[in-house]
């Protein structure tokens, strides 16, 4: 826990790194990426432990969102790194000849990066590899929910990375609050909105820029399929997005259901069967699900169920155990649209189905809410996805499954609106943490007197010639052939 | 029907039905087809072309620009980018085709831009018709619904913007606010969905402190000391020639890309001044303070404030050429100072106006320290023959866009993203970066299916560890050695 002068010197010494420019070489970036994947083979069972602790997440689990994910950012990253420092040779118009014009990528300097509690490991390391790559000096911020994965991430990043040039700093409100006070190249946040809000304020203070990874309630639209084994398909993608991945505490996580009335029960009774064959019948039996992260959001989740209306909604589940944690998967029928359950974002395993007459109504449902971070649509019909793209806004759409898209390294993984701006992942992660500077070098030769007072009628002709590029016009001019 | 209208006040209410308004006009899906983005763009072009003449005499009201300049930095800026955008509309509006990885086959991906939805633009009051409408263009060219608000430091365009903009274009999705501090306020409590803002760091702040509490998206065009680092090894005509048309030819050093200061060896000061005195009385006259050809300060209290720079005890004795003042026409001629000391007011803070410091070092290669230990500007200069140079000063230093052997003219190149870093802004735009300053890039992943791995799913086996381990590395060697080891199990 550092005092605000331990502060002071770590980021003295991390301005001074940056300035030195050795975080600027390919070799240090490459050597970096490198060390965090030896991070991640020598401590792996240090980082299923810490995750089992904190979240309770199954090393499975653990594996295919925490540690897969950051493994494959890495290799990628190692691949296209070269390719993504270099400049980007732009197209000039003739006018500007004779001239040559770029766009070089520099990094902003010195970052810093909030990681939200729910996937303590991965939201820390891919944001880290996105800064480093861009040749940044960095301070990682773990969340104070996820105990376990901090002090883990405190103890094994100085053993693999630059300590000079990567710093983490564990804490609560106390210490963010006092990092906010400094000046910072760039902010990177994952969380909720409402904390969102306070470090966009705290960052206008100093114009530094930021982008905020939030969250939102993410729909999905069930519209009518043709046949049994694309229905248990779909399911199986809905359980699996909804309880599959931190048991709903997910940005990304399936917040609720809608499907036309017709196709409700139906849709219950094999949410039903696949839930208990992924996970159990009862609170005892549960396997392979994660807990609610603590005691703070586990009583936030159970007064959602308090109101009665909402209670009377409930099909399936509803009992928890307070000691473990645990809530059980619940699915809710038709809740009121004016509950909290409705209004804010669910983040647990509550799953609410809510109904419509014409599945196309749930185009103007979605554009009731808040714009969220994903639109999840399983549909065949070509014209329905259509109308969906272009009627909804969204950070993403995807059709016909869910969660997978987060393993898309080509898309651009952000919010829109109040579940965020800007974006990640692949080259966008180099780019969020990187200035595109603009470079035109002109020489000295053919030189346009036009250019220069004092001004007459010629010179005027002139200028006016070239800023609509009239080539010949201007050709013409000096000829002295135009009027 | 009354002689004389009430002029209602625009407060927070009228805002918020302001915006409640354009919202609805935004929901109805309008803005987002092509040829309504068309027609707006053409109607600005109708706009301009139709009233060219009353642009120069707000201009001239304004600021005394010469006509000169005003078709070069304002009419001809906007005419280039509204004849980039309406031929580039439809490939700016079409979705990228994205490859997607082993990963998440088979599947298929695209980004796909859409508008924000209802979006503000504040202006400055230097190019007051420029950096309105420049930024309109982009937001009406991504399918946004556009409130403007010119700046009130240059009444005249502020008008010509209010009157026209309101006959041209559909009031239902495009609106002029005109005011000053009250209005800008009112404005700033609703929610957009980007506002985009030129001018200075200070105001940059409240613009985004204000956005914070709405989470929208900000760009930040602002300003800061873009220095002109100059070698010995130039031509020094066309190089001196080239700094006059960055500072007194460009709106009196009244712009967030002029040549604030330069720094150039002791040896050579004295070659420098003498050009730079040569060709600015070729440029202006025997007189200059008198030219026509040169803007005037925009007002007194910018004249004011230039005038305590000139009078602050550290530099009065520094100045070398020019010096001249006028109150009443709001004119300060040509002025250079040499060697004034670095903690002097001059040199902290954006002059915005008609004086030059140059500062003198031993090597040239000691001008990047002086650079690089200032807040980062938006635009930096060097004027050289000398390779390694041009190399160690695109590698150091770090500025919104850098020129080498010219000024300034970067921001016409529409290939090039326009926009600061640091102290000096956020975001960037013209050509097809309006268009994406003023966008969301929605990404789309069209999934099928068929292709299930049912290793994504409980309950879990060592088997599915090791497929999930290459599926994610999108390895195909790995996938079938899993396979080959999976049916064994």
């Amino acid at each position: 826990m550092g005092t605000m002068m331990d502060l002071d010197q770590s980021l003295v010494e991390l301005r001074q790194t940056f300035r030195s420019r050795r975080t600027r070489s390919l070799e240090w970036r490459k050597s970096q990426l490198q060390a965090i994947l030896q991070l991640l083979r020598k401590k792996e069972d240090k980082i299923f432990n810490a995750l089992h602790q904190d979240l309770g997440k199954h090393p499975i689990e653990v594996y295919r969102d925490e540690i897969g994910v950051v493994e494959k950012s890495i290799n990628h990253a190692l691949s296209c790194l070269e390719k993504w420092m270099g400049p980007k040779k732009t197209r000039l118009p003739l006018v500007f000849f004779p001239a040559s014009a770029q766009v070089l990528p520099e990094p902003l300097g010195l970052v810093l990066i909030f990681v939200s509690w729910n996937f303590p490991f991965s939201l820390a390391m891919d944001p880290l590899i996105g800064a480093i790559s861009a040749g940044n000096v960095v301070v990682l911020k773990p969340s104070e929910h996820a105990p376990a994965t901090s002090s883990l991430l405190s103890e094994t990043i100085p053993l693999f990375l630059d300590s000079k040039a990567i710093k983490v700093i564990e804490g609560g409100a106390e210490v963010c609050e006092q990092l906010l006070q400094k000046k910072w190249d760039k902010i990177f946040f994952t969380g909720s909105q409402r904390v969102g809000r306070l470090i966009m304020s705290a960052a206008a203070n100093h114009l530094t820029p930021v982008t905020l990874e939030l969250g939102g309630k993410c729909p999905v639209i069930l519209d009518s399929l043709s046949n049994l084994s694309e229905i248990k398909l779909a399911v199986k993608r809905i359980v699996g997005g909804k309880w599959g991945s931190c048991n709903g505490q997910a940005c990304i996580a399936v917040d609720y259901v809608l499907v036309e009335d017709r196709f409700a029960s139906v849709l219950i009774n094999s949410l039903q069967r696949t839930i208990e064959k992924f996970y159990g019948k009862t609170l005892d039996e549960y396997q392979n699900l994660s807990r609610v992260v603590n005691k703070h959001h586990f009583n936030r989740l159970r007064s959602l169920l308090d109101d009665p209306l909402v209670a009377a909604s409930i099909v399936y589940g509803g009992s928890w155990d307070e000691e473990k944690l645990m809530i059980q998967p619940t699915i809710l029928l038709n809740p009121p649209l004016n509950s909290e359950l409705m209004t804010e974002e669910i983040f647990g395993p509550l799953l609410p189905i809510i109904t419509v007459d014409k599945i196309e109504e749930s185009i103007d449902f979605i554009n009731s809410m808040p714009k969220p971070l994903v639109i999840y649509a399983l549909t065949k019909n070509e014209a329905f996805k259509k109308r969906i793209l272009s009627e909804t806004s969204s950070g993403t759409v995807t059709f016909n499954d869910i969660l997978i898209q987060f393993l898309c390294d080509a898309l651009p993984f952000g919010g829109v609106g109040p579940s965020g701006f800007g974006r990640y992942h692949g080259k966008y992660s180099f780019d969020t943490f990187s200035h595109e500077k603009a470079v035109l070098q002109r020489s000295y030769w053919f030189e346009l007197e036009a250019r220069y007072p004092p001004w007459n009628d010629f010179k005027l002709k002139f200028l006016r010639l070239t800023y609509k590029f009239d080539y010949f016009g201007l050709i013409l001019l000096m000829l002295g052939l135009k009027k | 029907m009354a002689e004389k209208e009430l002029k209602k006040i625009f407060d927070s209410e009228s805002a918020c039905t302001l915006v409640s308004e354009l919202r609805k006009t935004f929901n109805t899906g309008k803005t987002k087809s092509y040829e309504w983005r068309v027609s707006q763009l053409k109607n600005l072009q109708k706009l301009i072309e139709e009233h060219e003449k009353e642009i120069i005499e707000a201009l001239q009201t304004d600021l005394a620009k010469p006509e000169a300049e005003i078709h070069v930095g304002e009419i001809g800026m906007l005419k280039s980018s509204l004849k980039t955008a309406l031929n580039e509309l439809r490939n700016w509006m079409m979705p990228e085709k994205v490859k997607t990885s082993m990963t998440t086959f088979p599947s298929s991906a695209e980004i796909l831009p859409e508008p924000l939805g209802v979006t503000l633009v504040i202006s400055a009051w230097n190019y007051p018709i420029l950096l309105s409408i420049d930024p309109m263009i982009g937001a009406i060219a991504a399918g946004n619904a556009v409130v403007l608000k010119p700046s009130e430091v240059a009444p005249a365009s502020s008008s010509f913007l209010a009157k026209y903009l309101g006959e041209y274009m559909d009031s239902s999705a495009i609106r002029v606010v005109e005011g000053a501090i009250p209005e800008t306020t009112a404005l700033l409590e609703q929610k957009w969905d980007k506002i985009f803002y030129t001018g200075n760091g200070r105001i940059g702040r409240i613009v985004m402190g204000a956005a914070a509490k709405h989470l929208t998206p900000v760009a930040l065009e602002l300003g800061g000391k873009c220095p002109v680092i100059v070698d010995s090894v130039i031509n020094l005509q066309v190089a001196t020639r080239r700094i006059i048309g960055g500072k007194w030819a460009f709106n009196n050093g009244q712009a967030c890309v002029s040549a604030d200061y330069i720094i150039t060896t002791k040896e050579f000061a004295p070659k420098l001044i003498d050009s730079l005195k040569h060709e600015i009385e070729t440029c202006f006259g025997t007189n200059p303070i008198e030219s026509k050809d040169i803007s005037r300060i925009i007002n007194s209290n910018h004249f004011d404030r230039l005038s305590k720079l000139l009078d602050d005890e550290k530099v009065s004795g520094k100045i070398v050429c020019g010096g001249q003042r006028d109150k009443s026409c709001l004119r300060i001629a040509p002025t250079i100072l040499l060697d004034v000391p670095e903690d002097s007011l001059i040199m902290n803070e954006e002059i915005f106006g008609p004086l030059l410091p140059i500062l003198t070092v031993d090597k040239i290669e000691d001008s990047f320290d002086i650079v690089t230990s200032k807040e980062k500007p938006l635009a930096a200069y060097l004027f050289t023959n000398k390779n390694k140079l041009k190399d160690e000063f695109v590698r150091t230093i770090s500025a919104g866009g850098t020129v080498i052997n010219d000024i300034s003219l970067h921001l016409a190149v529409h290939t090039l993203p326009f926009g600061g870093v640091g102290e000096s802004g956020t975001g960037s735009y013209h050509g097809k970066f309006s268009f994406d300053a003023f966008s969301h890039k929605k990404a789309v992943l069209y999934r099928s299916f068929t292709g299930d791995a049912s290793v994504r799913y409980p309950p879990y086996s060592n088997g599915k560890v090791r497929m999930l381990k290459a599926l994610i590395n999108g390895s195909i060697l790995g996938i079938i050695l899993a396979l080959f080891k999976l049916s064994k199990d």
